[in-house]
């Protein structure tokens, strides 16, 4: 999760990501963070992120999209 | 006689009245509906003394956006849009320049709008668009009628239709103003080029406050055509987004290039294949070839066309249409489109021969009025042909640079300065630099951009810490133009002319870990 939090505050360093929940509803994240996300943790995570998981849902908070980090490395 | 784009939608409202004209997906206008709106928003501001004067509007991508520009032509004013994301203070600057009198604003907007007066940023008058659109009890009079015809019959086509503003290298935005005949040649050559008609189904992906979204607006309304604006949200997810074309069976695209890779490099292309796209059109930037490779692919049947141009030539100026390409060729930017005279000049001054490079100039009636309010800026690129000492010709230069190839198409080779393409948004580094050196705390400031990772950096001395000069930069400057990371020097470092390093610090940025 800190490692999460790392490669998202090296996108955003004035966003406090351990708190914020609503990335895409504020409109804190744009379509280049979302490509460089899903680049980012195929890179340090090893897991591949399908495009039916890019959904709003899966990257509004670090929490959520940590949580989808974890369920798609157990498959 | 055809001199006002107006006739467009006059000829096709009557033909077509009950199709849907523009919409969001959920929410939009039939051409009867667009028609009596604009009317009733032009009679309202002739009511109330608007006329032949620029009309400011701050609203969301809507089709009652698109109503509002063309009531603002119906009074015979000329309109500029405001990005509602972009800062107070970035708007404060552009309506510096502009001086409206008006600025009209919708209900997502309203905030923003008295921001602006509260702050000392507008001076005018500030009206939301439900007091000027056609509501019940507010239907068009004969007198409404006979303002909006005297006005008409006073317009000419070089009268302007709108201001449209772009990053400026010194800090404040140039406003580029666009005439009637310029946006006529535009749609005429356009559509002729790419071939549109009234089976068209486009899905607009750019925001209203520019000259890109003229590709699909202006062929909606002379073919009665219909144009999805596509919410800006669904450019982050590739399949809702691919979804939502095939949901609504969208035929045409006009895209940045990174809308389409986004759809493409994220593996949406195969899965949620938009499958009624006929016609592909992409620009600003250049295609990554892998990413170009698994459009074609998926979609074999498909025109696909590269378009460029500069807003100040009125949108797209060149199209190239898709032929195989050798397997490490660049994508050709192509021939100009009719009517549009293409110059390659070389620094001597002479048209560059084939595989010579020279500076991109455009020459026609798709060269604009020039710069708003602001003629040191307009007599730099707007200038006399070079090759024509004999009567008054201007032309305009780009400052691209470009070379023929052997097929004789123009291809794209870069930037004469420092002007980037980032987003499909067309950036001077000098604008950040010049609000990053107007943030506290900050002493000197170098604003790079690593082309192959597609990230702007910035290089800066002073007291304050990264994370605060990126809030500041923030509040100052639209989220597209935010650099990716902003890094903390101990000195600048110069070349031996004791100018900034800036290329030492570009590569500095290429080699920067993600």
């Amino acid at each position: 999760m800190n490692e999460l939090i790392a490669i998202l505050t090296e996108l955003h360093d004035d966003v406090d990501f351990t708190t914020e929940t609503g990335l895409i509803e504020n409109g804190i994240l744009n379509s280049l963070d979302i490509v460089s996300i899903i680049t980012e943790v195929s890179d340090r995570f090893d897991v591949t992120i399908p495009a039916e998981e890019i959904m709003p849902e899966n990257f509004d908070s670090a929490e959520a999209l940590w949580a989808l980090i974890c369920r798609l490395d157990e498959d | 006689m055809l001199n006002n784009i107006l006739q467009y939608l006059e000829a096709t409202a009557p033909r077509v009245p009950d199709k849907l004209a523009f919409s969001t997906g959920t929410e939009g206008l039939t051409f009867r509906e667009l028609h009596t709106h604009a009317r009733c928003v032009g009679a309202r501001l002739l009511h109330m003394g608007y006329n032949a004067e620029p009309v400011a509007v701050l609203m969301d991508k809507h089709p009652h956006t698109i109503a509002t520009f063309f009531g603002a032509l119906y009074a015979g004013c000329f309109y500029a849009a405001l990005d509602g994301d972009m800062p107070v203070q970035r708007m404060g600057l552009i309506l510096d320049t502009l001086k409206p009198r008006l600025l009209i604003y919708d209900k997502k907007n309203a905030k923003n709008a008295q921001k602006l007066l509260d702050q000392g940023l507008f001076g005018g008058i500030i009206l939301p668009w439900e007091d000027l659109c056609y509501a019940e009890g507010r239907e068009l009079t004969a007198d409404d009628e006979a303002v909006l015809r005297a006005v008409r019959d006073r317009q000419i086509d070089t009268d302007p239709i709108y201001v449209v503003f772009t990053s400026g290298s010194t800090g404040v935005p140039k406003g580029v103003i666009a005439c009637h005949r310029s946006v006529i040649d535009y749609t005429e050559s356009l559509c002729e080029a790419i071939g549109f008609g009234e089976d068209t189904v486009f899905a607009n992906q750019t925001p209203l406050y520019f000259d890109a979204p003229l590709k699909e607006i202006m062929p909606t309304i002379k073919f009665g055509a219909t144009a999805y604006l596509v919410p800006k949200m669904l450019f982050m997810f590739p399949v809702k987004l691919c979804d939502y074309l095939t949901e609504h069976k969208i035929n045409t695209v006009c895209w940045v290039v990174s809308a389409l890779t986004m759809i493409s490099s994220l593996g949406a292309l195969e899965s949620h294949t938009p499958k009624y796209l006929t016609t592909v059109c992409f620009g600003s930037e250049v295609f990554p070839r892998k990413q170009y490779d698994l459009w074609r692919a998926a979609l074999p049947e498909a025109r696909f066309f590269n378009l460029y141009g500069p807003t100040e030539a009125t949108g797209m100026s060149c199209y190239w249409p898709a032929r195989d390409l050798a397997p490490d060729e660049v994508i050709p930017v192509g021939k100009p489109f009719r009517n549009t005279d293409l110059m390659l000049l070389t620094e001597d001054g002479r048209r560059a021969a084939v595989g010579e490079e020279g500076e991109i100039c455009l020459r026609g009636t798709c060269v604009t009025l020039g710069y708003y309010a602001n003629p040191e800026k307009t007599a730099e690129a707007f200038v006399q042909n070079p090759l024509n000492p004999h009567y008054p010709e201007i032309i305009y230069r780009t400052g691209d640079i470009g070379r023929f190839n052997e097929r004789g198409e123009l291809v794209f080779v870069c930037r004469r300065d420092a002007q980037i393409k980032h987003m499909g948004h067309r950036i001077e580094l000098g604008e950040i630099e010049a609000a990053a050196a107007s943030a506290e705390g900050v002493r000197a400031a170098c604003c790079v951009y690593d082309a192959s990772g597609k990230r702007i950096g910035l290089y800066y001395v002073g007291d304050t810490e990264p994370a605060a000069l990126t809030k500041a930069l923030r509040a100052a400057l639209p989220p597209y133009m935010i650099p990716a990371f902003c890094e903390k020097l101990p000195v600048m470092p110069l070349t031996p002319n004791g100018k900034i390093d800036r290329k030492g610090l570009r590569e500095r940025a290429e080699n920067r870990e993600a």
